[in-house]
């Protein structure tokens, strides 16, 4: 059995604001190897940006505030690390791809600067050697070394992105958080990145979140799934487990969705209705309002975890009968 | 970028000649003889003919618009009335005491408005933040001449703290001018610098930044108060413009002899020469001012600088447009 490298336990997160509070995550819990690759999968506002800005501390505060829960890295509570320590945490051990490579780049700094500074805080370098380093990152996510004194607006989008990858991998983290990195990019430039990281990955031996809501993104990298709804791990499993035996009916749905080209159907099948409002979740099941199966049991109380198996398990009251 | 300076500098010559001919038509038309204000009502027609002559006001419109142009591309901007020296040397030696006052008075401004902005944007809807805003509030709202007079009478009548008028013999002399003059403009550069921060705090490269680990101050020095610098620099030199206007006002209040005095005292006695050349000179000022302004732009934000460049770009960049 591998390290473990991470353990999230019941991770509750919460924006409130003077009219509402939003309940973005409701006690997420899982765990990832050294090595190991996880995949967050879910729709628009399932919580899973929080889950992971939850784990670097980055939540907006004010309004974010997490309310319990706990986040174990190498044997560490990060929860209860002072901001000091949180820092050198964040870019050196535990670095983060941002959803939107447009933005999430200084426009005003060259980008050789920006990889350069995070190798400077996590290394006792020179700023020359800093810069050297920079380049040779620059390179090895396939963008010419000299080109580390240009402007973010002089790249593509799909350079942008490499950019912040080189950025994100600068220190060798131990755990790299992909928030939605292929979102933005269009579908050559997609395959090009998911191949990157996973040639780097294979490289530094990186555990990896990875979040999306792309099911063949995950497929293609992933080891294991945990398939988020309203901000709750709802089913999690090898990929194996949630791609060959699903369960629960939101990842059932979630699948179907996915166009089928031999299936030539007029019409696209969808989940009915809609993501609950995270200020007003419904009680019991979540998921309960959408569901094809669900009973006056799943309307109250909180719904059973079950294993199916050592390494799947399903949050829904159908299955409770098998165990 | 040398060309567009080039290309900028000629454009202030057009500006001078269309202020000239404004200012030109518009004291033609204005009532009164300086010849009687200079010879005495008493004057016989032959002496104010002489005088006419003497003065280069003789003929009609055409042949004296035509005579001040040319004199204005020579750098002779005619002969004051009143004492009959060329305007321009009296102008140069007052200029360089307004320069002294408003340069002071920006520098004052640019130091107390960046660091409330900066403070109140940090601090937002805190106390701080409140007090910051209310100042600024209030250093907006009071007209320049009532604080100047608030002052003389404390600092001045009740204290006996500080002169209050004159200026060259002490530095204590420029105190109050300089606060006068400085507060009101720290106000706008505060409200604007505030408001910049806000924007650039929520963008996406600031969080990329403290992602990196990276320590709170420097997230906000390096990354957020460069961006934030484009809109505050622009206000700057709105304000330097507003400043050499405000010094006519300034000025006489505590009698300094300045351009700004120079022109009230020029506009009393009808010396028109002199009142065109002052105009003149604040136009010129202003015309250079937005030339650096612009100039700066190129440092603080790169886009613009590839902007300017772009003619004579080197390598073909893909995407930079779309960014």
């Amino acid at each position: 059995m591998a390290e473990k490298i991470l353990d999230v336990k019941d991770l509750e997160i919460r924006y409130v604001t003077d009219e509402e509070t939003v309940k973005a995550v409701n006690g997420i819990s899982f765990t990832l190897e050294k090595g190991e690759s996880i995949g967050l999968v879910g729709e628009t506002g399932a919580g899973k940006t929080t889950t992971a800005l939850g784990i670097l501390r980055l939540v907006p505060d004010p309004p974010g505030e997490i309310v319990g829960g706990s986040i174990e890295f190498k044997g560490r509570q990060l929860l209860d690390l002072t901001e000091k320590e949180m820092r050198q945490i964040r870019g050196g051990q535990i670095s983060m791809i941002f959803q939107d490579p447009m933005t999430s780049l200084n426009p005003v700094m060259t980008v050789g600067e920006q990889i350069a500074e995070v190798v400077l805080l996590h290394n006792k370098i020179s700023k020359a050697e800093a810069r050297k380093k920079a380049m040779e990152m620059l390179e090895q996510v396939g963008i010419p070394g000299e080109r580390c004194d240009e402007y973010p607006h002089q790249f593509s989008g799909g350079m942008k992105q490499r950019v912040v990858i080189a950025i994100a991998l600068a220190c060798s983290p131990e755990l790299l958080i992909a928030d939605e990195p292929t979102t933005a990019l269009d579908v050559t430039i997609q395959a090009q990145v998911l191949e990157l990281m996973r040639k780097l990955k294979q490289e530094y031996n990186t555990s990896l979140i990875l979040i999306t809501h792309d099911l063949g993104v995950v497929a293609k990298i992933c080891d294991k799934v945990a398939v988020v709804y309203a901000g709750e791990v709802i089913e999690s499993g090898t990929l194996k487990d949630i791609y060959t035996d699903k369960r629960h009916p939101y990842t059932i749905g979630l699948f179907d969705s996915l166009p089928d080209i031999e299936n030539d159907s007029e019409s696209l099948k969808v989940i009915q209705g809609m993501v609950p409002d995270p200020s007003n979740l419904p009680d019991g099941c979540k998921f309960h309002p959408r569901c094809p199966h669900a009973t006056e049991a799943c309307k109250t109380g909180v719904m059973p975890s079950i294993q199916v198996s050592e390494t799947h398990m399903v949050r829904c009251n159908r299955f409770s009968a098998e165990v | 970028m040398l060309k567009f300076i080039i290309k900028r500098l000629l454009w202030i010559i057009p500006v001078l000649i269309g202020v000239t001919v404004i200012v030109f038509t518009i004291l033609y038309f204005s009532p009164g003889d300086p010849a009687y204000l200079a010879l005495g009502d008493n004057a016989t027609p032959e002496a104010v003919e002489a005088y006419h002559i003497e003065m280069g006001i003789d003929g009609s419109y055409a042949t004296r618009l035509g005579r001040t142009l040319t004199g204005l591309l020579t750098g002779d901007l005619g002969l004051s009335y009143r004492s009959r020296t060329p305007v321009m040397d009296e102008l140069l030696v007052r200029f360089k005491v307004t320069l002294d006052i408003s340069a002071w008075s920006i520098v004052l401004g640019i130091i107390l408005g960046i660091l409330f902005g900066i403070v109140s944007a940090l601090k937002q809807n805190t106390i701080w933040d409140t007090l910051a805003t209310g100042c600024a509030l209030f250093g907006i709202s009071m007209p320049m001449f009532w604080q100047g007079l608030m002052l003389i009478l404390l600092c001045s009548v009740y204290l006996n703290i500080l002169p209050a008028s004159g200026y060259g013999s002490t530095w204590k002399q420029m105190v109050m001018p300089v606060i006068a003059l400085g507060v009101n403009s720290s106000a706008t550069i505060m409200r604007t610098t505030r408001s910049s921060m806000l924007e650039v705090l929520r963008q996406d490269y600031i969080r990329t930044a403290k992602a990196k680990g990276q320590s709170y101050y420097l997230v906000i020095m390096r990354h957020a108060l460069k961006n934030a610098m484009i809109p505050i620099v622009t206000v700057i030199g709105l304000q330097f413009g507003t400043l050499l206007a405000g010094s006519i006002v300034c000025e006489s209040i505590f009698s300094i002899g300045g351009v700004g005095k120079y022109l009230v005292d020029s506009m009393n006695s009808r010396d028109y020469a002199a009142v065109q050349g002052c105009v003149l000179m604040i136009a010129f000022v202003s015309a250079v001012l937005n030339l650096i302004v612009d100039i700066i732009y190129t440092y603080i934000d790169p886009r613009m600088k590839t902007m300017y460049n772009s003619v004579k770009s080197k390598k073909p960049k893909k995407g930079g447009a779309a960014a």
